[in-house]
Formats: C-alpha cells, sequence, structure tokens
C-alpha cells in the first residue's frame, strides 16, 4: 500500500476534497472517490472512449489521466451537463430526440465528446463530426444515429 | 487493469525536473502527455518507480520561427499542431500529420515532442523528424544541453540516444520555403490507428525539375526510414505522375519491412508503392 495524498478536484463546479494514491485514475476517483458513476469505463487504455470528459473544456481521456494532475482544472462529467433536473443539454436533448443511443454504455462518453466540441465550435460540420465521432466506440447504434443526434445539436447550438 | 504504485513528483520548473529526474534515472518516467505511457502503464507493460509530471512547468509549449527554422517546444499538443495558422509547406504538412494522430481527446494531452520521445516507428511525428531532418535538443543536470540530429536519435523501436536522466525540450525544424510542397499519406484498419504503413515527402521544384526531395516512411523498419533510393529517382527529374510510381517503386525494392500480425512484409511493400505517390502527388498539389 502506497502513500495516499490529498486532492482538491473541482467536478462540475463541486469541490470534492478526496485521499488517493497518486497511481488513482482521474476516472476512478470520479467514481469511487467523488461517487459519479456516470463516467463509465471501458477498455481503460485509451481506445473506447467511455470515459470521456472534460478537464478544463476540453475532451480527455480521464482513464489516461491520473486525478493527482486534475487538481486546480475545472472537470465537467456527464452529471454537470443538463443546466438543472428539469432540462436537458441541447446534445442531451438531440440523442433522446434521435434515438442516438441504445444500450447507454458509451452514451456518456459521446455527450461530453460531442458537448466539447460543440461548446467550443457550434459551427461543426457533418465531415469534422464524423472525424470527432470515430474517438468513441458504440457497439449498439451503428452511428448513424449518433451522427444525426449531434447534427441536430450542432444546429440548435449554433443557431 | 490498474498500474502499479509509483511516487509522483510535480516539478514547477524544468530545473527542478531534471534534478528529481538525476535522483534515480532507471526508474523513473517523465509524464507529458501521458497517451502512450499510461495506457503501457494501465496494462503493467510499464512500471515506473517515480512519474515526473512535466505539465505544469511554463515555457515548455509553443511553435516559433527562428531565423531559417522552426522550433517546435516539447510539450506542444498535437491539438495545438493541428490548429496552427502558419502559411507554409511545413505548416501545412504539421496540420495534416496532427490529423492522423488519434482522436481528438487523444491530441488535447498528447505531445509533439513526448511521441518524438517515445519512438514507435509508425508516428507521425518521427516520420516528420525523420523527413526533415529534425535536430532534437535535450537536457540534463549532468551533462547539460545537447543537440542530436534525427539520424542519430532514433536507434529502435521505443530506443532513443536518449540518456535515462533527459528531457526532450524542443525540436528544430528547417522553415521550407514555398518552393518546397509537403504531404503525407497513411494506411490504417481504423481511423486514428497507428498506420500499418506511412509515406510523408517534402519536394522542391523549381521549373518542374526536381532539386530537393526527401522520402520518409513509416511502419517498414524499426525506425522511420529515409528511402535514399526514393530521392535518388526523383531527384533532377521531371516531375510527373511516372516519376512518382518510379520513385515508390524503388522504396518499394529498397524496404525490408517486417511481417507482424497487421500484416506481412509483401503486403506493406504494396502499401508503399500504393501510398508514396499520394503522399507525394500531396507533396505538389
Amino acid at each position: 500500500m502506497s502513500q495516499t495524498v490529498p486532492v482538491r478536484l473541482y467536478v462540475n463546479g463541486d469541490r470534492h476534497d478526496i485521499d488517493i494514491e497518486p497511481r488513482r485514475t482521474l476516472a476512478d476517483a470520479l467514481r469511487d472517490d467523488c461517487g459519479l458513476t456516470g463516467t463509465h469505463l471501458g477498455c481503460e487504455h485509451g481506445v473506447c472512449g467511455a470515459c470521456t470528459i472534460l478537464v478544463d473544456g476540453k475532451p480527455v481521456r480521464a482513464c489516461l489521466m491520473f486525478a493527482v494532475q486534475a487538481e486546480g482544472t475545472s472537470i465537467r462529467t456527464v452529471e454537470g451537463l443538463a443546466p438543472d433536473d428539469q432540462q436537458l443539454h441541447p446534445v442531451q436533448r438531440a440523442f433522446w430526440e434521435k434515438h442516438g443511443l441504445q444500450c447507454g454504455f458509451c452514451t456518456p462518453g459521446f455527450l461530453m465528446l460531442v458537448a466539447g466540441q460543440l461548446e467550443e465550435k457550434p459551427e461543426t460540420d457533418e465531415e469534422e463530426m464524423r472525424d470527432v465521432l470515430s474517438s468513441n466506440l458504440c457497439r449498439c447504434t451503428g452511428y448513424q444515429n449518433i451522427l444525426k443526434a449531434s447534427m441536430a445539436a450542432a444546429e440548435e447550438m449554433s443557431g | 487493469m490498474k498500474p502499479a504504485n509509483f511516487e509522483y513528483v510535480r516539478p514547477a520548473s524544468l530545473e527542478e525536473a531534471l534534478v528529481e529526474l538525476a535522483k534515480d534515472p532507471d526508474e523513473s518516467k517523465v509524464l507529458a502527455g501521458g497517451q502512450s505511457l499510461v495506457p503501457m502503464m494501465n496494462f503493467r507493460l510499464a512500471r515506473p518507480e517515480r512519474l515526473i509530471d512535466i505539465n505544469r512547468i511554463p515555457l515548455l509549449e509553443g511553435v516559433e520561427s527562428v531565423g531559417d527554422r522552426v522550433v517546435i517546444r516539447a510539450r506542444t499538443r498535437h491539438l495545438a499542431l493541428q490548429n496552427l495558422s502558419m502559411s507554409t509547406p511545413l505548416g501545412s504538412l504539421l496540420r495534416t500529420g496532427a490529423a492522423h494522430v488519434g482522436h481528438l481527446p487523444i491530441r488535447t494531452r498528447g505531445t509533439f515532442g513526448g511521441s518524438i520521445a517515445h519512438c514507435d516507428a509508425a508516428s507521425e511525428w518521427c516520420l516528420v523528424a525523420g523527413l526533415l531532418d529534425a535536430e532534437m535538443t535535450v537536457r540534463s543536470q549532468a551533462r547539460g544541453t545537447r543537440t542530436i540530429p534525427a539520424s542519430d536519435f532514433f536507434w529502435s523501436i521505443f530506443t532513443t540516444a536518449m540518456e535515462p536522466d533527459e528531457i526532450l525540450t524542443e525540436v528544430s525544424l528547417p522553415a521550407l520555403d514555398d518552393s518546397y510542397r509537403t504531404g503525407i499519406a497513411e494506411f490504417a484498419r481504423r481511423a486514428g490507428d497507428f498506420a500499418i504503413v506511412a509515406a510523408t515527402g517534402a519536394v522542391q521544384v523549381v521549373d518542374g525539375v526536381v532539386r530537393d526531395a526527401r522520402v520518409c516512411l513509416g511502419g517498414v523498419s524499426e525506425v522511420p526510414f529515409r528511402s535514399a533510393a526514393a530521392e535518388q529517382v526523383l531527384l533532377g527529374q521531371e516531375w510527373s505522375p511516372r516519376l512518382l510510381r518510379d520513385a515508390a517503386e524503388a522504396a518499394a525494392d529498397e524496404v525490408d519491412p517486417p511481417s507482424d500480425s497487421h500484416g506481412d512484409g509483401e503486403y506493406r511493400r504494396d502499401l508503399v508503392r500504393a501510398l508514396l505517390p499520394r503522399a507525394l502527388a500531396g507533396a505538389v498539389r
């Protein structure tokens, strides 16, 4: 057992003071130490994208970053997407309306990936969106409805 | 899987990082973007006892022109290169190369220098360094600064001329003028994967004649492969589609690619024949 270190994380605007080993990945810290289990872990080596979250506004693989590295950053997870209990984020709404998910395991990663892209660049066209979506794996949908949902969200967010 | 235990060190300056690294170079690893190191640690293929995190050190990122060279600081993220506003043949090569690196969430973290120090022979940045005879600047506490040309830098897969106590700080490339054209073409089974074979070219064409030709191939040997045969075919000749095919044929004859689960040697030769003309056609677009 190696020594734990105190780490302060800011997730979706909330402060979390946790004691963790440095080897704890950000994904595991979010799930096990902060209790935010919306971030899913698939492959744990950066290929599947299920654990994609936003760190300082940019999409990253939470399995390829150690939680100690995220000290002082602004972290956003799927729990922080919707503005309140009554409304969905435009990307969430578009996935709902366009049937952009089936089993839902990959969905938090896709939502954060697309939200990160569109908040940075709402005018993303379909060609670029296809390239962005190639970051993450989905074993159910065949991606077509994820693409439709992402473009619908792009239209709403750029309009 | 989960990584093994390690001691985490986060220096605030390069000098401090070099001191920390010098304490136990063989058991320490420098953590930059972590997009290759952390997967290896998660698989426990790598079990460093100490990680020196250089992500909070100022002045390690950015691209700047210095005379007839362009200097890329080591921690420059792939995404910064993809968004580079440099309207030169080199700028075009860096943007295109970055777009081939992994995916968006990899490019937000992964770094130019990390890719070169990691030394995967199929990586876009190792190819660009080989293509343009890049000069790598490395620093250690014991021996200060030294500069290593690409021809001496890449030794073998995951092995470079860097000593364990050294940190790569910047990479210098020639600022190719507008008489140059550059191109990169690669084949991978899935978008964003490491290429099975990748081809890059930088060609100077003046009045329809090739004045300078550089060709570098990835995935055909343990290090980026400069094809002297292809460069010889191109040099001094009139530019034509036929010339591209001849150069590709010469390169395919010259390489001795490995066979593995991604493709056998003959298949890789065929990929060289197919990809090099595409890279070079991009080179004179």
